[in-house]
């Protein structure tokens, strides 16, 4: 297969899953209880994109001691919690994380 | 302004504090394309035609180790499996559609307009023009993307490694969350999905962790507000 060729085969595949289940599902289809149970996907995915990329080294393996992206993170979320702004999160994050790297 | 654009530039606006993270990861994912050997335009052509950045870094990753035509196929499906779980929360608000916006929509369908536009479209149930704030958001994003694809290309070596910006990225969507953060049911979600994905990662196959965090993430709201329900009856 051609890098082009595989390319494209890819980019389908991603349309696809994004595109399958709004052209397949009817508003009929849902109810209090299947809404329910939806409010909580972003809480179910998120977490499995972000534990893995704070808790894995680049090898992939646990890394407990010696991460400072877990403090990191740690005080992103309670500056989230208390703050609830996307962009106070996002740098608090990034300067706890710059500071432990670069001055301790 | 008209109702359509009204909800167009919220969608703008309401994504434009989650692009912040989608600069470095942009401008990594042009670094890598030509480190690897990709040509500009074969890089340029990934950001347009996949238009997802988990996806085409996936894609790097095997494409580099050599991997076959399938597994790099089967482990793009698998990344891109939780688009399904976005495709069903937003069709009920999607569903009156016709095929070509549905398709229009579906290609901008990513995760930080995903998020936003979920929030939108709940508050915003009884308005008939409310795709376009998903539009709006997706099309931000794509701007965003091609064009730091694009520096990424021809300016990525100046960035150093040590600042680690590929650090924000859980934290964008660890930013997603802080609501979350305060519920009961949602928090215990989320440390098992977060711990089923961390631990998963060596063990389940073709990147699949994170559909299979998910699922059983779901699995235990499922059970969860049922049994909250019943206390209360």
């Amino acid at each position: 297969m051609s890098n082009l060729a595989l390319i494209i085969y890819c980019g389908l595949i991603t349309f696809l899953t994004r595109f399958s289940m709004i052209a397949l599902l009817k508003k009929e289809m849902f109810n209090d209880r299947i809404r329910e149970v939806l409010s909580y996907v972003p809480s179910a995915i998120f977490p499995a994109i972000i534990f893995p990329a704070i808790f894995l080294n680049n090898s992939g393996f646990i890394q407990l001691d010696d991460n400072p992206k877990i403090l990191a993170s740690i005080i992103a979320m309670i500056i989230g919690v208390f703050s609830k702004n996307v962009l106070a999160t996002i740098f608090s994050g990034l300067f706890s994380y710059w500071t432990i790297i670069f001055i301790f | 302004m008209s109702n359509k654009s009204k909800n167009f530039f919220k969608g703008i606006k309401d994504t434009s504090p989650l692009m912040i993270p989608v600069v470095p990861f942009g401008i990594i994912f042009g670094v890598l394309a030509i480190d690897l050997g990709l040509t500009p335009l074969m890089t340029i052509a990934m950001s347009v035609i996949i238009f997802g950045g988990a996806s085409q870094i996936i894609f790097l990753q095997l494409f580099s180790a050599g991997a076959s035509s399938f597994v790099i196929l089967s482990s793009v499906g698998a990344v891109n499996s939780r688009h399904l779980l976005y495709g069903t929360v937003l069709s009920e608000h999607l569903s009156d559609l016709n095929l070509t916006w549905k398709i229009i929509v579906s290609y901008f369908l990513v995760d930080q307009a995903f998020a936003v536009s979920n929030n939108h479209f709940k508050k915003n149930k009884e308005d008939k023009d409310k795709y376009f704030h998903l539009i709006g958001g997706g099309l931000n994003c794509w701007t965003i993307w091609q064009i730091t694809t694009i520096i990424g290309i021809y300016l990525g070596s100046i960035i150093p490694e040590k600042l680690g910006l590929t650090f924000a990225i859980p934290l964008t969507f660890l930013a997603l969350l802080v609501n979350d953060f305060r519920k009961f049911i949602n928090v215990i979600v989320i440390i098992i999905s977060g711990s089923v994905a961390t631990l998963g990662y060596q063990i389940i196959p073709y990147k699949a962790y994170v559909i299979v965090a998910a699922f059983v993430g779901l699995f235990v709201a499922f059970i969860l507000t049922k049994f909250v329900k019943k206390n209360y009856e």
